[in-house]
């Protein structure tokens, strides 16, 4: 793999994913950015570390090759760097997150509010450097108040919502200004649910963090714990069974069709047809009752561990799931004609909370909503890896950016999923589920990138060697809803209060994920 | 219209038994529903706060609105402001960003209240902790009533919270 016009020697991470990463300069750092941008990458994730061992700052791009993972050593010179929020405006916020988190900050940006620290800490503490306090009950400061952009204007007025919102949601504060009924601007403030999952990784052994990994993201548990088993048995250059990588592959996909289920549900309610979700709602039970039987857990959480999967399917379960897809698409499509034909629903999901491809592009708009908007990227299609490989998965895609392209996107992807879980139920290799990890001797790192069912989740980690303990160095774990919160602010310019719900929920993006 | 009509009745109606609240004798929905009337007077509402959590128990919390638990049914509902809650249902762990609104949400809840945490993060911090982000479990913030564990608790054992809770609820008759 290369990057156009850079010299860099990129070593590859032995994973079922093309991965790599390579150490830059600080005058590659900002040159590696404005080609990855002009040969049409993407901005996956970026973090920092510091501690007593490593100053540095990392960034993962997604280009035709793979995912490049660009580290730049921040020992020799100052602790600050060029900022990259020029080329990839999703890199702000998590430059604002690196900085709270690490202590580790860009150059020359405007916007220096801290993001992750609402002033609750113990005052002037940076998590990941300062390591552990000795005492939990360390002194700690009171919620500070937030600088909101101000927008002035005859009859303008805000209207301030969170973050303990109306429904069983997660916790965030979005902050409208409005004319009338019309949003002219939202803006908002996240990290309530951040509960120091990066820093509670370095206390936990790798063999065990991949649960902490399984709840970065409850709805995306298998995702994730994939994600983070990925860079573990990379980083100790561990195979794990066919048979293990099919049944990881066919929980991704029940996990997928789990959510869409849960959303086209939500999305009808939210346009005041309960009636829709109270027949989605049935098929996720169903659903999810299948998954509990199958694998012990509703969710499926804890499932995907290191070397494999916890347990073997019983061979009577395999018709069970079978049947269950073929009954449940046949439901899901009569669904998807009364959704389509519903006039009252269809007017509130056309052309509300749009995003244009030329828009979704330029903000780096990713995963589920991407596609809803032009931006054709699956990794189970772009980068297949086993079992993908062997699916030829047929990616869902929609240019009309709104809530009725969203909709549409889910509904075609529960359809594409249900035929990869038959699929691969046709298709299970026989053998073992799991196979032991042999954490490596010498301290390494590892990745892991999977298409969830929300976007591609990306997990960058590094532990160390027998000499001390293997424990985990650093351990980054990215949710697309990263890039796709800012975009939100602009799906709801010009829209009407009552339908930023409705939009909400289109994209049903991740608090706790991004929150960390 | 003939087509949602044609679903539903071909669906029919999927409402399950109620679980049993705390070890007590099995009650029928109806019988719920008449002791939830004897204790408060008219329904149950249902304040859910989420001080930190990862997002788990709040989908099986949604679930409880499902026509297999039909929660509404049963005379409980869900309502957007604390003020018209008789029972807070927190999900954790707290964390600190969250520790001042889950105390003003549970201050705001009118007198008397009932505190149903959710969940081993809600009970004990779970695999989070305590921490300089997270306050662990929900009683370290607010006094709780009843703790269902799990992770997530399947809605059925939340249901059942619920209920046990509810039986705890002093009965003040019609206020």
């Amino acid at each position: 793999m290369v990057i156009p016009g850079l010299t860099l020697v990129l070593e590859r991470i032995v994973a079922p994913l093309p991965l790599w990463h390579a150490r830059v300069s600080l005058e590659d750092w900002q040159r590696a950015a404005i080609a990855v941008r002009q040969s049409d990458g993407r901005l996956v994730s970026l973090w920092a570390r510091n501690d007593t061992a490593v100053r540095a700052v990392s960034v993962a791009y997604a280009l035709t090759e793979g995912l490049a993972w660009l580290e730049l050593s921040l020992e020799a010179v100052e602790v600050s760097y060029p900022s990259l929020d020029t080329f990839f405006p999703a890199a702000a916020r998590m430059q604002r997150a690196a900085m709270d988190l690490s202590g580790i900050g860009p150059e020359e940006v405007d916007d220096r509010r801290p993001w992750f620290n609402h002033g609750a800490w113990p005052e002037g503490y940076v998590p990941l450097r300062d390591g552990v306090p000795v005492t939990s009950d360390a002194a700690r400061g009171d919620a500070t108040d937030y600088p909101f952009v101000r927008v002035e204007g005859d009859g303008v007025h805000e209207i301030a919502v969170g973050p303990v919102h109306a429904g069983v949601i997660e916790p965030g504060h979005f902050r409208f200004s409005v004319v009338g009924e019309k949003v002219l601007r939202l803006e908002q403030r996240l990290g309530y649910t951040h509960k120091g999952i990066e820093q509670r990784f370095t206390q936990l052994h790798p063999l065990q963090a991949h649960r902490l990994a399984g709840r970065v993201s409850g709805d995306s548990t298998v995702a994730y714990a994939w994600a983070y088993c990925m860079a573990l048995e990379a980083a100790s250059r561990c195979e794990i069974p066919p048979r293990a990588r099919w049944l990881r592959a066919l929980m991704l996909e029940r996990e997928r069709v789990a959510n869409h289920l849960g959303d086209l549900g939500a999305l009808g309610n939210d346009v005041a047809l309960a009636f829709g979700l109270a027949q989605f709602s049935r098929l996720r039970e169903d659903w999810l009752r299948l998954s509990r039987e199958v694998f012990g857990h509703r969710l499926m959480m804890d499932c995907i561990v290191p070397g494999g999967v916890c347990r073997d399917v019983d061979p009577a379960r395999i018709e069970s799931m079978s049947r269950q897809c073929v009954a449940i698409q046949r439901e899901v499509l009569a669904l998807r004609g009364i959704y389509e034909e519903h006039a009252g629903l269809q007017d509130r999901f056309m052309g509300t909370g749009r995003v244009t491809p030329d828009l979704a592009g330029r903000l780096g708009l990713t995963g589920m909503a991407g596609r809803a908007s032009g931006q054709a990227r699956d990794l189970r299609c772009d980068q297949p890896w086993a079992p993908y490989d062997a699916l030829t998965v047929k990616m869902a895609t929609q240019r009309n950016g709104d809530v009725a392209a969203r909709a549409t996107v889910r509904f075609d992807e529960v359809a594409e999923s249900m035929r990869l879980i038959r699929a691969l139920l046709a298709d299970l290799p026989a053998g073992a589920v799991c196979t032991p990890v042999n954490l490596p001797a010498n301290g390494t790192r590892g990745a892991g990138w999977i298409e969830g069912w929300r976007g591609e989740i990306f997990v960058a980690l590094e532990i160390g060697g027998d000499a001390d303990g293997h424990t985990i160095r650093r351990c980054h774990c990215h949710d697309p809803s990263w890039q796709n919160w800012p975009v939100l602010d602009h799906a709801v310019m010009g829209n009407i209060v009552p339908d930023f719900p409705l939009i909400n929920k289109s994209f049903n993006l991740s608090y706790s994920g991004h929150d960390l | 219209m003939w087509k949602i009509i044609r679903q539903i009745a071909r669906n029919g109606i999927r409402t399950e038994t109620v679980p049993v609240p705390g070890d007590s004798v099995p009650l029928e929905a109806a019988r719920i529903q008449r002791k939830v009337l004897d204790i408060l007077g008219r329904a149950l509402t249902i304040r859910m706060v989420d001080a930190g959590s990862c997002n788990g128990c709040e989908l099986e919390i949604n679930a409880l609105g499902n026509p297999y638990y039909n929660i509404e049914g049963l005379g409980i509902k869900f309502v957007a402001s604390p003020r018209h809650a008789d029972l807070l249902l927190v999900t954790g762990p707290v964390s600190r960003n969250m520790e001042e609104a889950l105390r003003r949400t549970f201050d705001a809840v009118p007198e008397p209240k009932l505190v149903v945490a959710v969940g081993d993060c809600g009970a004990d911090g779970g695999i989070f902790g305590e921490s300089y982000a997270s306050c662990g479990r929900i009683a370290s913030v607010i006094p709780v009533d009843l703790v269902v564990p799990g992770c997530p608790p399947a809605p059925i054992e939340i249901l059942r919270g619920i209920l046990t809770a509810v039986g705890r609820y002093p009965a003040t008759g019609v206020r």
